[in-house]
């Protein structure tokens, strides 16, 4: 099957001493692809230029085949994908505000039942009228998740979304991926430091250290039979960073 | 105490009169200080929009001269403005002098610093990741744009809650480039001065107190909208 989203020589430096290179990536449609490694690895930058929110300073993105850059994506393509990050940054507005603000750039007067069932997914249509400043961690990073599952997006970019959580929230979280996943056949980047939530969602799993993908493998092949000696240091906690 | 009693008892008199001249003078006033902060809020919120946003070589040479710009003295703006105007001005051939819109120009000046300063300050303080975030909900660049305005909503209102306090009340400067001329120039700042050379303190202080009426209710108006405005008062 041919990637929904290809990187190919990325080469990108942040400073003096951190430069992402990838040579090659796909994201096939329709699966959770978890991108872990250590802080610092380069994997927020990663997302950012696989999302088309930066522009490689080398390299192309493909998405269904096509070269694009941050400057040039069409915002019909633009609107076919969304980023949960791992601060919320919700609106000073309603939850319901927050959760209808992609619908509502888009131009579209319908999504009222949309919402609704967003929020009621994420657990928060009780809230729907509450000032979004107001909302625990937890609850803000759900108004979050609703927002970018309103857009119906054919690729959802995570990006440490449930870095600062509770296990209550995480497991909310996770839950909702998964389903929506499963049901809408939506894709899933999912960018996380924590190799056990990679173990229980990912389809496939890529390390990322010093701005470099190590290996690549469906998660069964990535946690039982790793192939690279810093894979095995990784999922043993024996890498040093 | 008793001139501020007269005063009030007058201001009253006056308004419950309808008096002619009076609501000319407030007309006016509302005109040439409303005018002025449109256009200073048409170039001061793009331009504190900018500042606020975006980082250049001698950004902070510029925004130290908007700083230095929000403590202007209003005489030496009035003094410039009129001198550029007077007829021996290299702006004297628009004749502009002791006329209405030499007092808006005059105005506008006092208050664009005031609007790009504390709109500066309000887009500044949000998460600039917030930009990326719009961005990836779809936004295009210019509702990026609009709703960081409106996010910042509480600065940009106090933005022009400050400008038009300023150039309402101001004196100096449109006394020297409007000349306080009957039907034509004359506001209230202005007419409270004539007023008070003439010993009319009664009359002086009821315009003041309609001056101040008129500050009070078009802040009142904005903080309305302000509280309207936000989700945690509703």
């Amino acid at each position: 099957m041919d990637p929904i989203l290809r990187l190919e020589a990325i080469r990108h430096s942040y400073g003096d001493h951190f430069t992402l290179n990838i040579p090659e990536l796909g994201i096939q449609p329709g699966e959770i692809f978890a991108v872990v490694g250590p802080s610092g690895a380069g994997k927020s930058t990663l997302l950012r230029i696989l999302n088309f929110l930066e522009k490689p300073q080398q390299g192309q993105v493909y998405f269904h085949g096509a070269a694009y850059t941050s400057g040039n994506l069409p915002i019909e393509l633009r609107r076919r994908m969304t980023t949960v990050f791992q601060q919320p940054l919700l609106l000073r507005a309603s939850v319901w505000g927050n959760v209808s603000y992609g619908l509502r750039v888009r131009g579209s007067r319908n999504g009222h039942e949309t919402i609704r069932q967003a929020l009621e997914e994420v657990r928060l249509a009780h809230l729907a009228k509450q000032s979004a400043d107001r909302l625990s961690g937890g609850e803000a990073q759900r108004v979050s998740l609703a927002r970018a599952l309103v857009l119906n997006p054919e690729v959802l970019f995570l990006d440490e979304p449930t870095a600062n959580l509770d296990p209550g929230n995480v497991r909310i979280i996770e839950e909702i991926i998964r389903r929506t996943n499963q049901e809408r056949g939506m894709t899933v980047v999912w960018v996380t430091h924590n190799i056990w939530q990679a173990r229980r969602l990912a389809h496939r799993v890529a390390l990322l250290f010093d701005g470099e993908i190590i290996e690549t493998a469906t998660a069964d092949a990535f946690f039982n039979h790793p192939q690279d000696s810093r894979t095995r240091a990784f999922l043993t906690g024996d890498l040093i960073y | 105490m008793e001139i501020f009693l007269n005063g009030l008892r007058q201001a009253l008199a006056l308004i419950m009169s309808l008096d002619p001249s009076l609501i000319e003078i407030v007309r006016l006033s509302l005109a040439i200080s409303g005018l002025a902060l449109v256009i200073s809020a048409l170039l001061g919120l793009p331009a504190g929009l900018f500042l606020g946003l975006k980082d250049f070589p001698g950004k902070r040479m510029v925004v130290a001269l908007v700083y230095t710009g929000m403590g202007l003295p209003p005489v030496v703006v009035g003094l410039t403005i009129y001198l550029l105007l007077s007829r021996q001005g290299p702006l004297g051939d628009l004749g502009w002098l002791f006329t209405s819109r030499a007092m808006i120009v005059t105005q506008t000046i006092l208050a664009l610093p005031l609007i790009i300063g504390f709109t500066m300050t309000a887009i500044a303080a949000i998460p600039s990741a917030l930009i990326m975030q719009l961005r990836s909900l779809g936004a295009t660049r210019r509702q990026v744009v609009l709703t960081l305005l409106y996010e910042a909503r509480s600065g940009v209102l106090a933005a022009l809650v400050a400008g038009f306090g300023a150039i309402i009340s101001e004196v100096g400067s449109v006394l020297i480039v409007g000349g306080n001329i009957e039907h034509k120039t004359r506001v209230l700042t202005t007419a409270i001065v004539l007023e008070t050379r003439k010993g009319n303190f009664s009359l002086a202080i009821a315009l003041g107190i309609i001056l101040l009426t008129i500050t009070f209710s078009a802040n009142w108006l904005l903080l309305h909208l302000q509280g309207h405005l936000d989700p945690r008062q509703q």
